[in-house]
């Protein structure tokens, strides 16, 4: 039965024992352990947060340069497509100009040849008129030597021109 | 599953063994017996009587000296302070003027008999055993809490300066043992019986009692001084801490509280109506709570002690009738202890957990907002 008999003093000093204990521990334990954890905790879940964070930023900075490339990929296609473009149009300038040129210089050569033929006929014209005139020149010389010849001639001549 | 299937190997040959000496041991008596019969037995009755009951009885309760050995005649105890008030006058004296419990001192001394068994009485005019008005003796159960709350102290501050010397690091060395335990109080005991809200303002209590409770259940099982106090197994103990946990429950009854005891919601009416039947029942429940708690860890650490104690008892039991019974019993005995001892390590965690837990559901009941 004397298990069950508390002592009163031992009572008295287990409250007076835990009451001290509480109030100690309270202010000197429990309470900057508390903060302690609550501090490391939540700098943990700031530091899980960031990580997601960076993770996440790590990701778009990735899109972004996919996107400037396949942008930069675009444009030099533009580009060499637009420089092609240019090319064939620049020889097909150059083609038409050429031709034009050709058949200009060709005119113009046929023209120049023309004019020179011209002139060489009329050259020819008047170095055959020339060669005539000489030619007669001495031919009448030769003819009208005498005078029964020239009078024969004249008399030719004015028939001639009595038929006209 | 290596180290498993181990223990269990171990486990199978220390059965297999003591079954061996439980069946060889009678076997030994009878050897015994044949050389000296009667003389044997005449001895064991001869002999000063060993009362298992008292052993026990007297291991487990408090007591005004710290006792570590006993060699034949020769006691070993710490002597401890007395200090009484009685017929008008203050008493301090060492427990040592009792010589062990045998001798009065200025006509007080530690009584034998039934109830104040252990407990300093005097004999009034007719020889009845009356104990002094005020007894706040140092007795060996007082010197252990201050001890036990010494070490508390000193073990939780000195974590507290690791935490702030360590701001935001992994947790080291001791801390890193408590923490896991503090963190379990918290999350586990405290925030989900009490509510995400209020729970900070218990937790300071819960942490206490529950380390409290812890440390002495362990001391208790350690069977030389600074432990082998049985504080925890202690009625006065156990009734302070569930008081505590009464009085904070109380104090902390919201108005919900205190009307669900009035009137208990889901209730039929004619329970509460011509008799109040269930306010009684209900009513009776704020006191049976911290009551069960308080018996509830008493018995479970005494229960354990005394078991333990009992199969010591049986060595000595049995030694009497015969000397090699004694230590073929032994071996049992000692089996059986260590079990015993694991079971109640096994227990001091289970009971501080079973009582911190309890009285933070209690809290939580008296804080819970309805709606």
């Amino acid at each position: 039965m004397s298990l069950i008999n508390p002592g009163f003093g031992l009572v008295i000093w287990m409250m007076i024992a835990l009451l001290v204990v509480l109030f100690v521990l309270k202010k000197f334990a429990w309470k900057p352990i508390m903060e302690a954890l609550k501090e490391r905790e939540e700098g943990i879940d700031a530091s899980l947060k960031a990580a997601e964070r960076a993770h996440d930023e790590m990701k778009d900075l990735k899109l972004d340069n996919e996107k400037l490339l396949k942008e930069a990929k675009e444009e030099r296609d533009a580009i060499l497509r637009e420089g092609r473009k240019i090319k064939e149009k620049i020889i097909e300038e150059a083609k038409t100009k050429a031709s034009s040129e050709a058949a200009n210089i060709v005119e113009s050569a046929k023209e120049r040849i023309e004019h020179e033929k011209s002139a060489a006929i009329v050259e020819i014209k008047n170095i055959i008129a020339d060669q005539a005139i000489t030619i007669a020149e001495k031919v009448l010389r030769e003819e009208l030597k005498d005078k029964s010849k020239q009078k024969e001639y004249i008399n030719i001549l004015l028939k001639e021109t009595n038929l006209n | 599953m290596n180290k498993l299937s181990a223990i269990k190997k171990a486990f199978t040959l220390v059965g297999t063994l003591l079954l061996m000496m439980m069946i060889s041991s009678p076997g030994l008596m009878a050897q015994h017996n044949n050389n000296e019969t009667d003389k044997a037995w005449e001895g064991s009755v001869l002999k000063e009587e060993f009362k298992a009951g008292d052993m026990i009885i007297e291991h487990i309760t408090d007591s005004y000296e710290w006792h570590i050995i006993s060699i034949g005649e020769t006691h070993l105890s710490i002597p401890l302070p007395v200090i009484f008030y009685d017929q008008g006058k203050w008493h301090f004296f060492m427990s040592g003027a009792f010589h062990h419990g045998q001798q009065a001192h200025d006509g007080y001394f530690v009584s034998h008999k039934d109830f104040n068994a252990g407990k300093l009485v005097r004999l009034d005019g007719e020889g009845n055993e009356i104990r002094p008005q005020l007894d706040i003796s140092i007795t060996k159960n007082v010197l252990a809490i201050f001890i036990s709350m010494f070490l508390m102290m000193w073990i939780f501050i000195s974590v507290a300066n690791t935490y702030k010397k360590r701001k935001g690091q992994a947790p080291k060395g001791l801390q890193s043992f408590v923490e896991p335990i503090i963190i379990f109080i918290r999350d586990d005991v405290a925030k989900a019986s009490i509510g995400e809200k209020k729970y900070e303002r218990y937790l300071p209590f819960l942490l206490t009692i529950f380390f409290f409770i812890l440390l002495n259940n362990l001391m208790g099982i350690i069977p030389i001084i600074p432990g082998g106090a049985n504080i925890t197994g202690n009625v006065g103990v156990t009734g302070v801490l569930a008081l505590f946990t009464f009085i904070i429950t109380t104090f902390s009854g919201n108005k919900s509280y205190w009307l669900h005891i009035v009137n208990a919601p889901g209730v039929p009416w004619w329970l509460k109506l011509p008799v109040p039947l269930m306010p009684i029942v209900e009513l009776m429940g704020i006191f049976t709570k911290p009551f069960v708690l308080m018996v509830r860890l008493f018995a479970n650490i005494s229960a354990g002690h005394i078991i333990i104690l009992g199969f010591i008892s049986l060595i000595f039991i049995f030694g009497k009738i015969a000397e090699g019974l004694g230590y073929g019993v032994a071996i049992v005995s000692v089996g059986f202890s260590i079990f015993m001892d694991l079971l109640e390590l096994l227990v001091a965690f289970i009971q501080a957990y079973v009582f911190t837990l309890l009285s933070a559901l209690y809290f939580g009941m008296a804080t819970e907002e309805h709606h």
